[in-house]
């Protein structure tokens, strides 16, 4: 019966079914919703597992190419891939952090002034998973993992938002909502820098700013279209012999590579769909616990909450980051010159597209259209940067053909792991 | 009736406007399923309503039911206007 019961507990998607059941019976749901919401919630998690396998294969083919054709390793940074891997190993540690944070965000929100309730679920799981990576991958197990994962997991989800909270002021012109994705630092340093060059008054939303770029907004299609421009070139410089020998199965080079890039971008797009299902039923239970318990806390909401102040800057801040990030590649690729091994960081499109366009609206918030450009110019080097010095904290991990994207990542990921190295 | 609401990845605001659909259809007293998606999702989902902040309502007009276009995505008293009215008509 207990090693029925260790079994049980011991299986990632169960474990988080058992979360979401605890959650609907705190919210005195009735039993047919109770058992709905459990079983979609680990059908969730079994469908995220499918989309890594498939994640994993067209990534392979594009790592071998890049080695191949470059002589380096390529990484493209994106968080569901890195994580749908991860989860595979550290799934049970995982779920167990993400759930206990979530406790521990409520206890800091209740008893210290830092009223922050993080409701951006996704990154409550990717931010639980690398925590749990690192741990483990630091010499922690057990009930001690669990502990200080959670403990700092709910730190942070209140901590970054009120990092954010002086430039969201700004931004909203109110001080009821707050902001929740962990790229926070990257957004600060975006303002930062937009204090410095810019000029608030001339804002980016008085220019006439095309719009046409905003269909990249659809990011199946978004990653569809990088990814395939990415192939090509990986595709092109290792040449035609070797990927039709080797990878393609005799297949057309060119036309294996729309194939991977596109299968990528599948794969990403079950990993997504996994998700929302494993948060469905989570995040509105975490909600509703929080505001009754908590009555005076302030919700920290994902990064889109900021687009419709400043939708010029959503565009202008993506632009500018990504050009950021082909800037930051190229200086790894003359760095690496003379440190070789080092990774070469591509410049992925969901992080610059997210996180620039964020970056944009607060470096508008404090410079303007100056700000706007400088600050997510700014940010896209950061987040070329930061993943370089998180890989080799990351075990294995690190040696995946990608990484955690945004900035609050790297930077909680090279601090945890670098500590943990004092005591081993 | 059918109310989807969307977003770039179908995460996370576009489920918080859900949460908050959900309470506004109670303050209203009306009965409807509220789903949340990505933009890619929504050309293949049928709806009656969708809901997207107005940085990317234009990418929904072309998908069959309304639209309601947010200003603000945690206005509810935004919310509560425009989903009533697209409820009416």
């Amino acid at each position: 019966m207990l090693k029925f019961i260790l079994d049980i507990l011991s299986v990632p998607a169960i474990l988080v079914g058992l979360i979401s059941m605890i959650g609907l019976i705190a919210l005195k749901k009735n039993s047919a919703d109770i058992i709905k919401g459990t079983i979609k919630t680990i059908l969730g998690f079994l469908i995220l597992g499918g989309g890594a396998g498939i994640v994993v294969g067209a990534l392979s083919s594009f790592g071998a190419m890049f080695q191949h054709g470059f002589n380096i390793n390529g990484v493209v940074p994106h968080n569901e891939a890195i994580v749908a891997m991860a989860l595979k190993t550290y799934g049970t540690q995982t779920a167990l952090i993400m759930a206990f944070g979530m406790v521990v965000n409520i206890l800091i929100a209740r008893f210290t002034p830092l009223k922050y309730i993080f409701l951006t679920g996704h990154h409550t799981l990717y931010m639980a998973c690398m925590i749990a990576s690192i741990l483990v991958i630091g010499g922690m197990q057990g009930a001690s993992l669990v502990i200080v994962g959670s403990i700092i997991l709910g730190f942070i989800m209140a901590l970054f938002p009120a990092i954010a909270q002086p430039t969201m002021r700004r931004i909203t012109g109110t001080d009821d909502v707050a902001f929740g994705h962990f790229s926070t630092i990257g957004y600060v340093f975006s303002a930062w820098i937009g204090s410095l060059v810019g000029d608030k008054a001339k804002t980016t939303e008085d220019i006439n700013f095309p719009q046409g770029l905003s269909f990249l907004r659809d990011s199946s299609l978004a990653v569809s279209l990088v990814m395939l421009v990415l192939y090509f070139i990986v595709a092109i410089a290792s040449g035609p012999a070797y990927v039709e020998k080797e990878l393609s199965g005799g297949q057309h080079f060119i036309v294996f590579s729309i194939i991977q890039a596109i299968t990528f971008a599948g794969g990403v797009y079950i990993i997504l769909a996994g998700v929302r299902l494993v948060l469905a039923e989570i995040v509105p239970a975490f909600s509703g616990i929080a505001t009754n318990l908590v009555p005076d806390a302030k919700p920290a909401i994902d990064c889109p909450v900021v687009y419709p102040y400043a939708p010029n800057a959503v565009l202008i801040g993506f632009l500018s980051s990504f050009v950021g990030g082909v800037v930051g590649m190229i200086v790894l690729l003359m760095l690496d010159k003379s440190i070789p091994g080092l990774p070469i960081i591509l410049p992925g499109v969901v992080p610059h597209f997210f996180c620039g366009a964020t970056a944009g609206v607060f470096g508008n918030a404090t410079g303007g259209l100056r700000g706007s450009i400088a600050g997510a110019f700014a940010q896209g080097l950061l987040i070329t940067f930061l993943p370089v010095l998180l890989m080799p904290v990351l075990g294995d991990l690190g040696f995946a053909n990608t990484t955690f994207s945004d900035a609050d990542f790297g930077v909680v990921g090279i601090l945890l792991g670098n500590i943990l190295q004092l005591f081993k | 009736m059918k109310i989807l609401v969307c977003c770039g990845n179908g995460l996370g605001s576009s489920f918080m406007i859900e949460m908050n659909i959900k309470k506004v259809l109670a303050e209203l007293g009306v009965e409807a399923t509220v789903d949340h998606c990505d933009l890619a999702s929504a050309s293949g989902s049928k709806a009656d309503i969708y809901v997207g902040t107005r940085d990317i309502a234009t990418q929904l007009t072309s998908l069959g039911g309304k639209v309601v276009s947010l200003n603000n995505m945690i206005d509810k008293q935004e919310l509560k206007e425009k989903i009533g009215a697209a409820l009416v008509d």
